[in-house]
């Protein structure tokens, strides 16, 4: 088995679903029924991707396992998501700039992934692309609307994004699996990336009239299994039913 | 921010190309760009159109429904109105 490929794909695979079910617990609880609805389309777009990428990943490690072991069956530490999409969806304001900072990242590394070697991550990156253009186009529009909307929504969107900014430097971070991917031809260089992250992250925060904190320390762990207190709550969450109920189908 | 600040649109989707838009129902919205992000999110799920186009609820005028003896009636026995009185050709397969 390729074992790198396997957490390349686990890794991304691990975003979308964390992700996914952070969004999906706002389900009959977003601030109106539209918006309530956006954010269900979202989790389920994400949690489309994942099931894409664990099937494949399923495949490459080749012991008849489906995707639904890779997301049911696995403990926290064994789950590579970054710490910024296991964070809490605190108030609809976080829950925006967690978004719009994810799907930033998200959208730039499709794009980057559609051009990989290895036909079948293109195909997946290409697929899911077209669904990220809409993600980021949601969560930007709300940035902008809540950053230069009234005095509570640009405090409570600043407090935000002062909250989250130290987990943003974990999405482009060049681990040695980055590297060996790029070298085979099969992943993206996050320092491409990040570069355009950047532009697009300035340009909204700037049409947002918001500001990044001065001083942070940029927490790291995520990529090696390492994470914060939230996201064994959210696997328990999660888990719960096949823990419960090994095998269970709907 | 409430959701009963937000004006209601209406929504009308086109399913496919050549169609015309058919209103599909209302929802609410701060302008006309999020109107169509919410329509896409309600209305599209299950792939139901190729084209949106909302209008803001206020800036529809309807006919009175108290009016609707002297609007509509009339035309209740005017059967000469319908097309139903030429013998179409047979090589004519489809009107």
């Amino acid at each position: 088995m390729d074992r790198s490929l396997f957490n390349y794909l686990l890794r991304l695979a691990d975003d979308s679903l964390i992700l996914g079910q952070r969004l999906g617990e706002w389900c009959g609880h977003g601030p109106a029924l539209e918006i309530d609805m956006a954010m269900t389309n979202i989790s389920l777009d994400l949690f489309g991707q994942s099931r894409s990428l664990y099937q494949y990943a399923a495949q490459i490690q080749g012991e008849g396992k489906t995707e639904d072991d890779l997301a049911f069956l696995r403990d926290s530490w064994d789950f590579y998501n970054c710490l910024l999409v296991e964070q809490p969806n605190g108030d609809f304001a976080q829950t925006v700039a967690r978004q719009f900072f994810f799907d930033a990242y998200q959208f730039m590394l499709y794009t980057e992934l559609k051009k990989s070697d290895n036909d079948q991550l293109a195909a997946i990156a290409a697929k899911s692309l077209k669904e990220t253009a809409y993600h980021l186009r949601f969560s930007r529009e709300w940035m902008k609307r809540l950053g230069d909307g009234t005095e509570e929504s640009h405090t409570r969107l600043q407090d935000a994004v002062d909250k989250l900014w130290r987990f943003t430097a974990e999405l482009c971070q060049m681990t040695p699996l980055d590297e060996e991917m790029i070298e085979k031809g099969i992943g993206a260089d996050l320092n491409v990336v990040r570069k355009e992250w950047d532009k697009e992250v300035d340009k909204i925060l700037t049409e947002a009239r918001l500001k990044l904190p001065e001083k942070t320390v940029m927490q790291y762990g995520g990529r090696n299994g390492v994470h914060t207190e939230h996201h064994g709550f959210i696997l328990t969450d999660m888990q719960y039913l096949q823990r419960t109920y090994p095998g269970l189908e709907w | 921010m409430s959701k009963s600040d937000w004006p209601l649109w209406e929504v009308f989707i086109r399913s496919k190309s050549g169609l015309h838009h058919k209103h599909v129902g209302s929802l609410h919205a701060a302008d006309a760009q999020m109107a169509i992000e919410n329509a896409r999110d309600v209305y599209t799920r299950r792939n139901e159109g190729i084209s949106i186009w909302v209008v803001e609820s206020k800036n529809i005028t309807a006919s009175n429904p108290e009016e609707q003896d002297s609007l509509f009636d009339p035309a209740a026995d005017k059967i000469y109105r319908h097309p139903t009185f030429y013998k179409l050709p047979d090589e004519v397969e489809y009107m």
